[in-house]
């Protein structure tokens, strides 16, 4: 499992700059907002919240045909596939590793870029803590749609079509968390459900992604 | 003993279908008529709401089987993995755009109602919000079965998606319903409440709903039964150019 997490680590840091991409999106994503809907500050204030949710999903989106495509392309999915390693954890593993080369420096960079979006104060915390809790949700989600759509030639249109309905609810609960967090209201009841739904999502999706994934490779 | 499984087998299913469809048809069509005939001309207005009341007629039995189809989308779905009937997976794939229309039925019904009664032809509310994401499943669902051209492959592969989709679309009716207060009325039927709407508006709606069932049934087993001629035909020739 170390070695397949390693291995998929070191070949998004080192090969084809897939690491830089999801954060390069998100900050385009972030500052075309701005020439979209004018530059006055009250108003930015009361979107970013939610625009910079919705920059971290897309960025998300765009790097997860990177998960599996690739390791289709060179057979070397039909060899995880065949490991010792069970189908599920090797999932997960995958999805652990997109999400420390996409999740994580997304939520690293969303203070900056709320700093852009002018985002209040007390909004920071909150925002950081709730893409933290549910970016993770958004990777296993991701590789679930991945797998879904692994053997296709044009799979990437049609992966969002499925894909971005899945991540409805949580991009709810999470853009209600760092929107409350902004306004000084109380966050804790949609962090809880982000919490849980995250962890829902952990436990249950890799077993329905490594179904289809074998469904895929027969 | 005969049992529901020997539907399964293509031959007796087309077989059954054959000898049921004409009749259920043929029913649908009177339920829908006079149902809508009723509802339209003979009952009265509304007090507050006057004539656009009457589109209850249509929003409420769309709306109603644009879940029931997805729900029966599931349990064929889970009848193909667990038991691999193909007529099942083929079911559900005829369904789809069936419930996916009725989806779009209630929506377009609900927006004509809202622009004179809400003032907006559309608002975030988490009914009708709820129906968006729900078609957007269905929209999924349909693009998936097209994407794919091995049957087996794509009938596995949807009925996952299917599945999955149908624990997210709960949580999402959920969710949406925490994101944002609803304009929308609760429900105007339900089967363990004393009252209901009124009954002059009751019954022309429940012949209403009669008619909108039995049209899902005669659509589905129509399409159903039009994909297992195809695969038929596609054996046939294939068997032909081995030859």
């Amino acid at each position: 499992m170390r070695a397949l997490l390693l291995r998929d680590l070191r070949l998004a840091v080192r090969a084809g700059g897939g690491f830089g991409l999801g954060l390069a999106f998100f900050l385009i994503v972030v500052v075309l907002v701005p020439f979209g809907v004018g530059p006055e500050t009250a108003l930015l204030t009361r979107i970013a919240p939610g625009i910079l949710w919705l920059g971290a999903l897309l960025a998300c989106l765009l790097s997860l045909d990177r998960i599996l495509a690739l390791d289709w392309e060179d057979g070397s999915l039909d060899l995880i596939a065949t490991a010792p390693l069970p189908l599920e954890a090797a999932v997960s593993v995958k999805a652990l590793a997109h999400w420390l080369t996409t999740g994580l420096p997304l939520v690293a960079a969303a203070p900056v870029l709320g700093l852009l979006l002018n985002l209040p104060g007390p909004g920071y915390l909150w925002l950081v803590l709730s893409l933290a809790i549910g970016t993770p949700a958004l990777s296993v989600i991701g590789t679930f749609g991945a797998a879904l759509t692994v053997g296709l030639k044009r799979g990437g249109l049609l992966m969002s079509l499925l894909v971005l309905p899945l991540y409805v609810p949580t991009l709810i609960f999470g853009a209600e968390v760092a929107r409350r967090g902004a306004e000084g209201m109380d966050p804790v009841t949609p962090l809880l459900m982000l919490g849980g739904l995250t962890c829902g999502t952990i436990a249950l999706l890799p077993f329905a992604s490594a179904a289809v994934l074998r469904v895929n490779l027969r | 003993m005969a049992s529901i499984w020997e539907y399964a087998n293509p031959r007796k299913f087309m077989a059954t279908t054959d000898r049921v469809l004409p009749w259920i048809s043929v029913a649908a069509v009177l339920a829908l008529v006079v149902g809508l005939v009723w509802g339209f001309f003979f009952t009265p207005d509304d007090y507050k709401q006057g004539s656009t009341v009457k589109i209850i007629y249509l929003h409420v039995p769309a709306a109603l089987m644009a879940i029931n189809a997805w729900l029966m989308m599931l349990v064929a779905s889970l009848i193909w993995i667990v038991r691999r009937h193909h007529v099942s997976a083929l079911a559900a794939r005829a369904a789809a755009p069936v419930g996916a229309t009725m989806t779009l039925i209630a929506l377009a019904t609900g927006a004509i109602w809202g622009q004179p009664m809400w003032g907006t032809w559309w608002a975030w509310d988490p009914r009708l919000t709820s129906f968006l994401i729900l078609f957007l499943f269905y929209l999924g669902y349909m693009a998936l079965w097209a994407a794919i051209e091995n049957d087996d492959t794509a009938a596995d592969l949807t009925s996952v998606l299917c599945l999955v989709g149908s624990v997210f679309a709960l949580l999402s009716r959920y969710a949406v319903n925490f994101w944002n207060q609803g304009l929308h009325q609760g429900a105007s039927l339900s089967l363990d409440k004393e009252e209901n709407v009124a009954d002059v508006f009751y019954y022309p709606l429940l012949v209403a709903i009669a008619g909108f069932v039995l049209l899902f049934v005669t659509l589905v087993l129509l399409r159903t039964r039009t994909e297992i001629r195809a695969r038929r035909m596609r054996a046939l020739i294939a068997r032909e150019r081995m030859a």
